[in-house]
């Protein structure tokens, strides 16, 4: 089998060491002169995408990500980080906000078809919505095989061995290709974009189109009613005595009462 | 002067740094402070085996800043979406 053309998504969202801060009208996030970087869970899918390639399994790595424009900022990482070339679907305006996982999802599989995609490799979610729908959604749009939750892939002959990371364990399952592998966090160690890898990134392919292009509008299926911080953690007290603090653990029924 | 060579290794050093301080945790500035400092610090040598040995331990805090920010961010994320 010839080598795989792999197709990655690359999600643009506030860095994860930003501490995010709350609209004051409940409306959503600042996002305004807030870092952004490419969703880590993204970053973990793309490596896996590169060494792949490093390891002669596939053959062109394609980054896409949906968004602003500012998201050809995170493609760029891509690119230095071992993509081939990128499509940046461009979403403008107020449709930045109404850009949900069906679109991606829509947007995603359509490419797929367009590019003669075998495998397609996103984050198991991003860290600013957390939905983790856009993989599901996109395999049972192009009603492919998917391996969610991936901690480890192995090409076999025809298709690809999974381990899964599930609740308490893992699990292995074999797929067919063409699939979708959604990452997970122990999948691998994503590199670095080194200054001089950046600069040659600026010369690889960059191709910008716009959600029309795949035939998707972006028209909101739900509606945010309000976004709200967690609640603070409330202060605890100082103790004098063992003895103050065995009966106070045994107040709120942490410890059995004797 | 064989010095001359090594310039641009040093330059482009220096550029990497500045490049990774822009991820630093306690800031950019910070870290463009020290690193200018610590630059400076060495500004008078001149012997090439010297320069080459400070290349080789700035090249050594490049791949550990790397590994910093690596593992900084595994963790982050670790304790954000898993239990244990």
């Amino acid at each position: 089998m010839s080598a795989l053309r792999v197709l990655v998504g690359c999600k643009r969202v506030i860095d994860y060491a930003v501490k995010i801060r709350v609209k004051p009208d409940k409306s959503g996030v600042v996002t305004e002169g807030v870092k952004h970087s490419m969703n880590p869970f993204d970053e973990i899918a793309l490596e896996e995408a590169v060494r792949l390639k490093e390891k002669k399994v596939a053959g062109e790595v394609v980054a896409v990500s949906c968004g602003p424009t500012q998201s050809q900022e995170v493609l760029r990482t891509a690119l230095a980080m071992g993509a081939d070339r990128a499509i940046h679907v461009k979403v403008e305006g107020k449709d930045v906000d109404a850009m949900q996982p069906i679109h991606v999802a829509k947007i995603l599989s359509k490419i797929a078809q367009d590019e003669k995609i075998d495998l397609m490799i996103l984050g198991k979610q991003a860290i600013d919505d957390d939905c983790n729908q856009t993989g599901q959604m996109t395999a049972s749009l192009l009603d492919w095989p998917q391996a969610t939750f991936a901690s480890k892939v192995e090409k076999n002959n025809g298709g690809l061995t999974v381990m899964r990371e599930i609740d308490g364990g893992l699990e292995t399952i074999k797929v067919k290709l063409p699939a979708i592998v959604t990452s997970d966090l122990r999948l691998n160690e994503p590199r670095y974009a080194t200054l001089p890898n950046i600069m040659k990134a600026k010369k690889k392919p960059l191709a910008v189109k716009a959600p029309s292009d795949y035939g998707v509008e972006v028209k909101p299926h739900i509606e945010v009613l309000s976004v709200e911080d967690p609640p603070v953690r409330e202060a605890g007290q100082k103790v004098e005595t063992v003895e103050e603090l065995v009966s106070k653990l045994r107040e709120v029924g942490l410890i059995p009462s004797s | 002067m064989c010095n001359q060579n090594l310039r641009p290794k040093v330059i482009q050093l220096y550029k990497t740094f500045l490049h990774l301080g822009k991820d630093y945790p306690k800031g950019a500035d910070y870290f463009h402070t020290k690193l200018k400092a610590a630059f400076l610090r060495h500004k008078d040598v001149v012997d090439a085996k010297e320069i080459e040995i400070l290349i080789a331990r700035g090249q050594y805090i490049v791949k550990e800043l790397e590994a910093l920010y690596s593992l900084r961010k595994y963790r982050t994320l670790r304790k954000r979406y898993y239990k244990n």
